[in-house]
C-alpha cells in the first residue's frame, strides 16, 4: 500500500494475561469510509481505544500522514486530529450546556481567552452544523433536549470545527431509526468528500456496504483480511468474521419438546417493552435476536420483574403470574443472566463460594447460620460442572476471566433448580472455548427440561443455538422464524426493520 | 523497565502490607512507647478503664459498621445519642417511669430517627452523607429544644418553677457504673454487642444479604433480595446501636447531658475505618470496628497520662482518620485498578 494516510502496524496490547491485540493492523486512505468489523471480542475498540488515547499499545507503530506518532492520551489524539463518536453519545456531551457551546466545547477548554463572546460562538457552531446539512437544530437549546441523533451530530460538528482529520465511528447507527442513519450517511458522505478518513464500526452489514469503500475484519485481536467493498459480498465477510465454520460448536436437540412453559400476552413496559406476545416450552431453547437497543435486555428484566410490566399477563404453567420485583420471578422459577455480569450479575470482589450460594441462602444454612462447608461443596460442584477454571473456591472472581465470572454467574442459579432461564448476551466478552462450554450449558439445561430464552444480537449465535428464533425490533416482536427457515439475511432484515415482499 | 517493576511490586507489597497489618503494628507501638514512660499504663486497672471508656463510642461505630455496610452511611449517631440521653434522662427524673419504660423508649427514638433516616434516603433519594448531616442537625435541634439548653440531673431545677420530682435509680445508674465478674457492666455490654454484631454479619444469612446489598446492589436485587428494606434495616439498627449508645452515657455519668454525643461522632467513624483495613478484610466489619475504638481509646487514654490538653484530642482523632482513610482508599484504587 503506497502511503496510506493512516497507518497503525503490529499493534499489542495486553490486559494482565489476557491479550487484546496481537499484531494487529489496520490503514486507513484520505477520504475513504473504512468499515471496521468483527465478532465481539475481535478487538476492534482495543484498537480503535488505542487510536483514540484510550490505551497506549504496548508495542507497535502508528503513523499519520507518514510520521511515527506517540497517542499517549484523548488530548494527543483530538490534538493530532483523531476523533471518535462513541455510541454511547452522552458520555461526551455536557447536557446542561447548549448545543453551541458543545460543538466548541474543546477550543473553549483550549483557548487563552477568559470571556467568551455568546455571538461568535454561536455564529461558528451554525457554520459547523451547516456544513453537515443540520441547520434546524438550534444552537442556543441546551444539548440534553436533544434526540439521540442530534446529539451525535453535534459530536460530529464538534470533530469538524477542530478540522479533524480521522473520525471514529462507533457503531453510530445502532440507537438511530433508518431515517436518521440515512441522515448520518450522507453527513459520512460530505466528511469523505472533505477528505476527512472515518473509521465506520457497526454490526449492520447492509449500511456496511452502502456507504464504505473498503471493510478491514478483525479476529481474535488480529488483521483477518481487508477487503474493497466493490469486490466482495456479504457471504465472503461474514465468512471472514465468524473464523471457521462456526456451526459445529453448537449441540443441536434431539429431544422432544414438553408442556408449554411460560406464555407472555400482550405484555409490556416502558418504551423498549411494547406488546409482547410469546411462548417457551419446557426443553425449547427461544432465541430472541435483534440489533443492540432493539429491547431485548428490557424485555428480559420485564419477565424478570426488574421493571415491572404495566400490561398483559405472564404465565408459568398456566398459572398467572405477579411479578413486581426479581423475587418473585426467582419463586415462579425464573433465573436471569444479565449482559452486564459485573455490574448486574456478580458480586466480584467477593468468593466464588459466596457469589455461588448467595441466590439461594435458605439452602445453605440451618436457621440463621450460614454452613459455609456447605457452601464450599456447592461451589466446587459447579466449578467441576461447569469447567471453570480457578484454582480455589475462595478466589475473588476479579481474579478470572471473563468466560468464567460467566459460568459463574450461570452456575449459581442452579441450587435453585429454576425450570426457565434467561440469557442474556451469556456470551458477550467471553473468550471462544468458554463460548462453546456455555453454547453445550444451555443446551443441557434444554436437555433436562428447563425453558431457556436466549437474548443476543449475534445472529449466527442465535442460528445456532436457538430451537425457535424471534426476531425484536424497536421493542416489539417483528418475526417469529422457525430454525429451518431461518437465514442470516432474513434475521438480519427484520432486526433492521425491514419487510419482505 | 524490570526496576520498574521490581519498584512496583515492592510498593504494592508494601500497601498490602501497612494495609493488612498497619493498624496492629500502630496499636503496637503505641503500646510499647506508652508503656514505657509511664508505669500506669501497662496495668490492668488502666486497661479495664481504657475499655470502659471506649465502650459507648464503640456502641456508636457498630452503628456506623452496619449503614456502611450496605453502601451507606450515618453522620447522625452522635446526635441520636445526645437524643437518647436526654430522653432516658428526663423520664427518670422528670416523669419517675418504671426502669423499662427508662429503656424501651429511647430506643424507640433511635428507631424513629432510623426510619427518618432511610425514608430521606430510601424513598426520596437523598445521598446518605447529606440526608443524615440534615438528620444530625434536626435531631440535635429537638433534644436541645426538649431539654430548653439545661442539663437534666437529679432534683434539678424546673423552669417551670420547683425541682424535678424523680432521681435516677441504682438500677439504672449500675448499668453505667456496676462491675460483674472484674469487668465493668459497660464492657460487658459492649463486648456482647460486638459478637452479636460480628455473628450476625459474618456468619448469618442476613448478614450475607447486608454484604451483598452493600457490594452490588443491582447484582443483589437481580438475586432477588428487596435492597430497600435492606437499607431501611440498617438505618434503623443504626439508630437503635446510638440510643443503645445514649443509654449507656447517661447511666455512666448519671445525669442526662447536652451534646453528649456531638464529640464522639468523630471517633466512631475513625474507629470504624481503622477497622476496615484490620488484617486485610478490607470491608466494614465488626470486629475490625472494635479493634480501631480500641486503637483510639488508648491513644487517648496515653495522651491523657501524658497530659496533652483535652482539647488537642481532637487534632489526635482527625489524624487517625485521615490515615486510616488514606490506607483504605490508596488500597481500594489498587484493588479497583485490577478489574
Amino acid at each position: 500500500m503506497p502511503n496510506p494516510f493512516l497507518s497503525m502496524k503490529d499493534i499489542d496490547k495486553s490486559f494482565g494475561k489476557v491479550s487484546a491485540l496481537k499484531k494487529a493492523e489496520f490503514h486507513l486512505k484520505k477520504g475513504e469510509v473504512h468499515a471496521l468489523l468483527g465478532v465481539n471480542g475481535a478487538g476492534k475498540s482495543t484498537l480503535m481505544k488505542v487510536l483514540s488515547g484510550v490505551y497506549e499499545q504496548d508495542s507497535g507503530e502508528i503513523l499519520l500522514e507518514g510520521e511515527k506518532i506517540r497517542i499517549r492520551s484523548p488530548k494527543v489524539a483530538k490534538d493530532l486530529g483523531i476523533y471518535c463518536v462513541y455510541q454511547e453519545v452522552d458520555t461526551a456531551i455536557v447536557s446542561e450546556l447548549s448545543v453551541a457551546e458543545n460543538i466548541l466545547l474543546d477550543s473553549i477548554v483550549a483557548g487563552t481567552n477568559i470571556f467568551i463572546s455568546k455571538k461568535q460562538l454561536n455564529s461558528e457552531a451554525r457554520n459547523a452544523l451547516k456544513q453537515l446539512q443540520a441547520e434546524d437544530i438550534p444552537v442556543e437549546k441546551p444539548a440534553f433536549m436533544l434526540s439521540l441523533a442530534e446529539k451525535q451530530l453535534v459530536l460530529i460538528a464538534r470533530a469538524l470545527v477542530s478540522s479533524a482529520k480521522v473520525i471514529i465511528f462507533d457503531e453510530p447507527t445502532a440507537p438511530l431509526s433508518l431515517h436518521e442513519s440515512t441522515k448520518l450517511f450522507s453527513v459520512v458522505k460530505k466528511l469523505k468528500a472533505n477528505g476527512v478518513g472515518c473509521i465506520f464500526i457497526s454490526h449492520r452489514l447492509p449500511e456496511v456496504f452502502e456507504i464504505c469503500d473498503r471493510i478491514t475484519v478483525m479476529g481474535e485481536g488480529t488483521l483477518v483480511g481487508t477487503y474493497d467493498t466493490a469486490q466482495t459480498n456479504q457471504e465472503e465477510i461474514i465468512e471472514a468474521m465468524l473464523g471457521t465454520s462456526y456451526s459445529k460448536d453448537f449441540p443441536v436437540r434431539t429431544h422432544a419438546l414438553g408442556k408449554i412453559l411460560l406464555r407472555v400476552k400482550e405484555v409490556s413496559g416502558g418504551e423498549k417493552v411494547r406488546n409482547i406476545s410469546f411462548h417457551v416450552s419446557e426443553g425449547e431453547i427461544v432465541g430472541v435476536v435483534g440489533l443492540v437497543g432493539a429491547g431485548k435486555t428490557e424485555l428480559a428484566k420485564t419477565l424478570f420483574g426488574y421493571s415491572p410490566h404495566t400490561d398483559g399477563t405472564i404465565e408459568i404453567l398456566g398459572n398467572t403470574l405477579k411479578i413486581k420485583h426479581p423475587k418473585d420471578a426467582i419463586k415462579a422459577g425464573m433465573a436471569l443472566i444479565p449482559e452486564e455480569r459485573r455490574k448486574e450479575g456478580l458480586f466480584v470482589h467477593e468468593a466464588l463460594q459466596t457469589n455461588a450460594s448467595f441466590p439461594n441462602l435458605q439452602k445453605f444454612s440451618r436457621f440463621l447460620f450460614m454452613n459455609k462447608r456447605k457452601e464450599k461443596s456447592f461451589a466446587k460442584e459447579i466449578i467441576d460442572r461447569l469447567h471453570i477454571k480457578t484454582s480455589s473456591t475462595d478466589t475473588p472472581l476479579i481474579y478470572l476471566s471473563g468466560g468464567n465470572q460467566q459460568k459463574v454467574a450461570i452456575g449459581k442459579w442452579t441450587s435453585l433448580d429454576s425450570s426457565l432461564y434467561l440469557f442474556d448476551e451469556p456470551t458477550k466478552g467471553v473468550d471462544i472455548g468458554a463460548k462453546i462450554d456455555i453454547y453445550r450449558l444451555v443446551r443441557e439445561f434444554a436437555e433436562k427440561g428447563k425453558g431457556c430464552l436466549y437474548f443476543s444480537s449475534e445472529i449466527h449465535e442465535i442460528l445456532g443455538i436457538s430451537d425457535r428464533i424471534l426476531v425484536m425490533y424497536d421493542g416489539q416482536i417483528v418475526k417469529e422464524l422457525s430454525r429451518e427457515e431461518a437465514t442470516q439475511e432474513r434475521i438480519l432484515l427484520y432486526a433492521s426493520g425491514g419487510k419482505e415482499k | 523497565m524490570q526496576a520498574e517493576v521490581r519498584k512496583n511490586k515492592l510498593q504494592e507489597r508494601g500497601i498490602n502490607f501497612l494495609f493488612k497489618f498497619g493498624a496492629i503494628a500502630l496499636l503496637i507501638c503505641i503500646i510499647i512507647y506508652f508503656s514505657s514512660i509511664s508505669d500506669a499504663f501497662f496495668t490492668y486497672a488502666n486497661f479495664t478503664d481504657i475499655l470502659r471508656s471506649i465502650s459507648i463510642v464503640t456502641l456508636l461505630a457498630l452503628g456506623v459498621t452496619f449503614t456502611l455496610v450496605v453502601g451507606g452511611f450515618d453522620l447522625s449517631v452522635g446526635s441520636t445519642m445526645s437524643l437518647s440521653t436526654v430522653v432516658s434522662a428526663s423520664l427518670m427524673v422528670w416523669y419517675e417511669m418504671p426502669l423499662w419504660l427508662v429503656l424501651i423508649v429511647p430506643i424507640l427514638v433511635g428507631v424513629l430517627v432510623g426510619l427518618f433516616n432511610s425514608f430521606l434516603i430510601v424513598i426520596i433519594g437523598i445521598p446518605d452523607l447529606l440526608a443524615t448531616l440534615s438528620t444530625m442537625y434536626i435531631v440535635a435541634g429537638f433534644h436541645r429544644t426538649y431539654t430548653e439548653g439545661y442539663s437534666i440531673y437529679n432534683n434539678m431545677p424546673l423552669t417551670s418553677g420547683g425541682t424535678a420530682p424523680g432521681q435516677f435509680s441504682e438500677a439504672f445508674l449500675w448499668i453505667g457504673q456496676g462491675r460483674l465478674l472484674g469487668l465493668p457492666v459497660p464492657v460487658w455490654i459492649m463486648l456482647i454487642l460486638v459478637v452479636v454484631a460480628y455473628i450476625v454479619l459474618n456468619h448469618t444469612r442476613w448478614g450475607r444479604i447486608l454484604y451483598m446489598t452493600g457490594g452490588n446492589e443491582e447484582a443483589a436485587t437481580l438475586s432477588g433480595v428487596n435492597t430497600r428494606k435492606v437499607k431501611f434495616i440498617a438505618y434503623i439498627i443504626s439508630g437503635i446501636f446510638a440510643s443503645l449508645a445514649g443509654v449507656l452515657f447517661t447511666a455512666r455519668v448519671g445525669s442526662g447531658q447536652i451534646d453528649a454525643g456531638t464529640p464522639l461522632l468523630m471517633e466512631a467513624v475513625a474507629a470504624v475505618f481503622v477497622g476496615y483495613s484490620v488484617l486485610g478484610i478490607g470491608k466494614p466489619n465488626a470486629l475490625g470496628t472494635f479493634f480501631g475504638a480500641a486503637v483510639i481509646g488508648i491513644l487517648l487514654n496515653g495522651l491523657t497520662i501524658l497530659n496533652l490538653p483535652y482539647y488537642a484530642f481532637d487534632i489526635i482523632k482527625g489524624t487517625v482518620l485521615v490515615l486510616a482513610l488514606a490506607v483504605t482508599y490508596v488500597y481500594a484504587k489498587k484493588r479497583f485498578s485490577r478489574t
